[in-house]
């Protein structure tokens, strides 16, 4: 169980130590010690390993994570698991703006709050954060879900495409285009689904709003310009 | 673009060590600013006394006999502290103005960098590191300050150009962004008397604050309108006389991360510029909202 | 004998002049503007309006068939562990699969590759086609991330992040939806058929400051192997390049007003940003302000057709110069033998600009298989081949003609300039005179 002390060690030697996990690896788990919100740690991991981070990281922890299950214990900065592929990113406290930005797979759940931009351009990835999100979360995104088991801020969904979002509590303001949407058996089941996933307990699917694309931006309409 | 800290002690205990505090937590802010530093102490006051902090080009040649220079043109007794390129000026209150103005015929090349009956300012060219080591701001003592790296955008790399920019007593703003409408802004300032040393886009913020609370706004007013009137990107973090005050632009994406304990609250551009400060692990931490003014005030609190 | 006015020809406004009054009739009609491909096609000081001077008596040419002119250069030497190095200062600009076929990328690839550069992904992604053709692939890290995978950057030679390009600084866009196909919709995780609005600015970062973490995680992630460019549309080009090379770009690639683009409204195209040759000087004295020059490589693109812009653009300061528009031209855009097939369109062979409605005759600029089966892409390879071997070896006589052995050792000094605005755009003096106007700026 390799070790890393970034109080002692560089990071380097870490994100090195992550790319050169090959098949038959016997280092499956990585320890990552005094982050003290040093930017890009573990990024680019691209093997089923598992890692974690002791303490709060900066700016892009775990960007374009595939396979591999990274834990912060802690808070992370912005951009936490960008551009995810696959596998799991945890954030034990809150995460920064631009979580899980254009993530293509996987899921990230943040346990505390995300800050603004949640899943900015997401494409694929599934979000689950159990308190609150920030203004323009959900801009422009494109495929995949968004589950917020508190609130949601202003402008949420903004110009989005077919990401599903759901909300427990109140959304502050929808963005352009954005609209509430019928609840349908599937989507009680891929909330279920994720809700377990991300372990949340106690949380009934019953309890959530979905919100998704009312596509009337999907072609240009001069009559729709105050949404441009 | 820039780094940004600050910090506001509720917990008296901690006032000796405001200046290391903040000397760690700007430190950590290198990689965003490594053009030029900047901090504003607020430090001990003396009643009935100013404090006017000047910077030198060439302070080998302007400070040795300034303070006694000056005592001579104003008839006011005048005491120097000097810091490196920077020196300390305390003054009666009433003879603030005519220290002031003496200067510019005493030692002309001597800058006012701000004035106060707290605030003191300390800003140069260079690392953050070897900023505050030449200033020894680790040693300074006080209430609130902010500090600022600068990664310069569109104006020149100088000492005025640095951060923290005063423009009306015991008041200053350290800014991360870019605000787009400050040439006009800076015209409107102008007319009404205002004046500019750079063409920073910051100091324009800063005089901007100073002229709407010379109108009798307070702090969390003048801010309010800032945001209906500067145009742009910016997170401003500004100090007052006993405040402290954060506000973000409405889009918000200039980073900004604020943490909050009953000894202090704190306001860093990365968590990385908080993550030494003490009890950090247990405090409150949260990133402000968008177009949402924070005010916090000794003067209120007491 | 009453006297009569002689007849008054008709006058037509040069305010108003006839492309100004369709303008008006077609906003008018449709409630859109204008989109198309292309860069600005309204006259600006270019490199036309410069010329060298050869040597003589005072400096001594060199022989054009044996002494050597050099024209190898180096990209990414500043960091990156595998900087590249091109036989050639002239790099093929990013391209998006989407905007352009799979046969036409694979064309570029296979001429770029021919002639000894690089080409660039685009926004959309990468292709096996492309990759699999090019022997030099520079991946674009843009806005969008449309069809983004850390896979891709790691099997890139390059990566280039794209805050700006020439034809729309600060703007995203709207790609109309004719040419989301079913491969395109997939790569970009878009619905079939929509209009696609591309963003501004990156999702995860704004500014010089937070654009230092960004480039650091990209070195991060591909081991500090990869050099990573800058490209900026030629706006503010002395800031924003100083900014790029501080926030730690190994290149800066600055695309000047006449760069093209696959869609974007005409107002953008037309009225934003500065032309290629007012952007090239700024852009290098910020460097040399920074002690950068040459440690951070300038490419430039926008407008650049022949080896005569080639060698104009390196004696300003250039390291390497990037065409798209003359690529695509070399590869058969807008061939007259299509004429027929252009009329039809309402348009005509040289003036085809309607890039985003897919319907190219030459077969490029679409994805419909039927026309995109049109270009062979061996063939026109081999074209775009010729294409750069010619321009590189025009660049070669006019080095060698002012005494140069390698094409970077041209200078500003051996230029002159035809006009006053070219003269102060590039900082040379004017033709017969001593005179730089505007000395003192930049």
């Amino acid at each position: 169980m390799p070790t890393f002390d970034l109080a002692a060690t560089p990071l380097r030697a870490l994100n090195e130590a992550l790319h050169a996990v090959g098949p038959g690896s016997n280092d499956t788990r990585f320890e990552v010690l005094n982050p003290r919100g040093a930017h890009a740690v573990a990024v680019g991991a691209d093997a089923p390993v598992t890692i974690a981070v002791h303490g709060s990281v900066g700016y892009y922890c775990a960007g374009m994570n595939a396979e591999a299950s990274v834990t912060v214990h802690g808070s992370a900065g912005p951009g936490v698991a960008e551009n995810m592929m696959s596998g799991t990113v945890v954030v034990e406290g809150d995460a920064s703006q631009y979580a899980g930005a254009t993530g293509r797979g996987g899921l990230l759940v943040v346990k505390g709050n995300a800050a603004s931009r949640c899943g900015i351009s997401m494409k694929g990835i599934d979000i689950v954060v159990h308190g609150s999100v920030g203004h323009m979360s959900a801009f422009m995104a494109q495929s995949g879900n968004l589950v917020v088991l508190g609130d949601a801020g202003e402008a949420l969904g903004d110009s989005l495409y077919e990401a599903r979002l759901f909300v427990r509590g109140t959304v502050k303001s929808l963005g352009a285009d954005c609209v509430e949407k019928e609840m349908r058996p599937e989507h009680v089941a891929i909330l279920e689904d994720l809700l377990a996933r991300a372990g949340a307990r106690g949380v009934s699917p019953a309890e959530f709003r979905r919100y998704g694309s009312a596509r009337r931006l999907y072609s240009f309409d001069i009559d729709n310009v105050d949404a441009y | 673009m820039c780094g940004i800290v600050g910090l506001f002690l509720k917990d008296e205990a901690l006032r000796p060590d405001l200046g290391r505090l903040l000397s760690e937590m700007l430190v950590t802010m290198t990689d965003r600013g490594p053009d030029s530093a900047g901090i504003a102490i607020y430090g001990a006051e003396t009643p009935g006394r100013t404090k006017i902090t000047v910077q030198s080009p060439a302070p080998a040649r302007d400070f040795p006999g300034l303070a006694e220079a000056l005592a001579a043109a104003t008839g006011s007794a005048v005491e120097i502290a000097r810091r490196d390129t920077h020196g300390v000026l305390t003054v009666a209150e009433d003879a603030a103005a005519a220290v002031r103005a003496a200067l510019t015929t005493v030692a002309p090349e001597v800058r006012v960098m701000g004035v106060g009956a707290a605030v003191e300012i300390f800003k140069e060219v260079g690392k953050p590191a070897d900023v505050v080591r030449r200033f020894g701001v680790a040693a300074m003592a006080g209430t609130h300050g902010i500090g600022h790296t600068r990664m310069a955008t569109e104006s020149a790399v100088t000492t005025l150009g640095a951060h923290p920019f005063s423009t009306g007593p015991d008041q200053c703003l350290v800014h991360n962004g870019s605000l787009s409408n400050h040439n006009n802004v800076r015209r409107v300032l102008r007319h009404r008397g205002a004046r500019f040393e750079t063409e920073n886009d910051s100091e324009v913020a800063a005089a901007y604050l100073t002229d709407a609370m010379a109108g009798g706004r307070d702090l969390g007013a003048a801010l309010a309108g800032a945001l209906a009137d500067l145009d742009g990107f910016f997170t401003f973090v500004v100090g007052t006389r006993s405040g402290f005050g954060v506000l973000r632009d409405p889009i918000a994406c200039k980073p900004a991360v604020m943490a909050e304990t009953d000894a202090y609250v704190a306001f860093g551009s990365e968590y990385r510029a908080l993550a030494g400060l003490p009890g950090i692990e247990t405090a409150r931490v949260w990133e402000p909202e968008p177009a949402t003014v924070y005010f916090w005030d000794h003067a209120r609190a007491a | 004998m009453s006297y009569r006015n002689p007849p008054t020809p008709p006058r037509k406004s040069a305010t108003f002049d006839d492309h100004t009054l369709a303008e008006i009739r077609r906003a008018a009609a449709t409630g859109i503007y204008d989109i198309r491909g292309g860069g600005t096609k309204r006259r600006v000081p270019h490199f036309d309006d410069l010329l060298f001077l050869g040597a003589s008596i005072s400096r001594y040419p060199l022989e054009g068939y044996r002494e050597r002119c050099d024209t190898t250069v180096t990209l990414g030497s500043r960091f990156a562990k595998k900087p590249i190095t091109l036989k050639i200062p002239i790099t093929i600009a990013g391209m998006s699969f989407g905007s352009l076929s799979a046969n036409a990328k694979e064309a570029l690839g296979r001429g770029a590759s021919l002639a000894g550069t690089s080409t660039t992904t685009g926004d959309g992604g990468m292709t096996e086609e492309e990759r699999g053709h090019s022997k030099v692939l520079v991946y674009q890290y843009l806005p969008s991330r449309y069809g983004m995978n850390p896979r891709d950057l790691r099997r890139a030679d390059a990566i280039e992040v794209v805050v700006g390009q020439g034809a729309k600084p600060g703007g995203g866009g709207m790609l109309l939806g004719q040419k989301i196909s079913d491969r395109v919709a997939e790569m970009r995780t878009l619905p079939k058929g929509i209009d696609q609005r591309s963003a501004c600015r990156h999702p995860d970062w704004t500014g010089p400051d937070d654009l230092e973490i960004k480039i650091f995680e990209l070195r991060e992630l591909t081991d500090w192997e990869k050099p990573i460019y800058v490209k900026i549309g030629g706006a503010r080009p002395y800031y924003d390049t100083a900014l790029a090379a501080k926030a730690g770009a190994d290149v800066v690639v600055l695309d000047g007003m006449q760069g093209g683009t696959a869609a974007t409204q005409d107002v953008f195209i037309e009225h934003v940003g500065q032309p290629t040759l007012a952007c090239i000087r700024p852009a290098v004295k910020a460097l040399q302000d920074l002690g950068l020059h040459r440690t951070v490589q300038l490419v430039v693109s926008g407008g650049v057709r022949s080896g005569a812009d080639v060698a104009k653009a390196l004696a300003l300061g250039a390291d390497a110069v990037s065409i798209g528009t003359a690529a695509l031209v070399a590869i058969g855009d807008n061939d007259p033998k299509w004429q027929a097939e252009y009329e039809a369109l309402g348009t005509t062979a040289g003036a085809y600009d309607d890039w985003h409605e897919g319907r190219d005759p030459a077969g490029i600029t679409t994805q419909d298989p039927e026309l995109a089966a049109r270009l062979d892409p061996v063939a026109a390879g081999r074209r775009l081949a010729n294409y750069l071997k010619v321009m590189t070896l025009e660049a070669q006589t006019i080095a060698r003609a002012c005494g140069h052995n390698h094409v970077h050792n041209l200078e500003p000094e051996d230029l002159v300039a035809l006009t006053l605005e070219a003269a102060a755009m590039a900082g040379v003096p004017l033709a017969g005179t001593d005179w730089i106007p505007g000395r003192g700026g930049f």
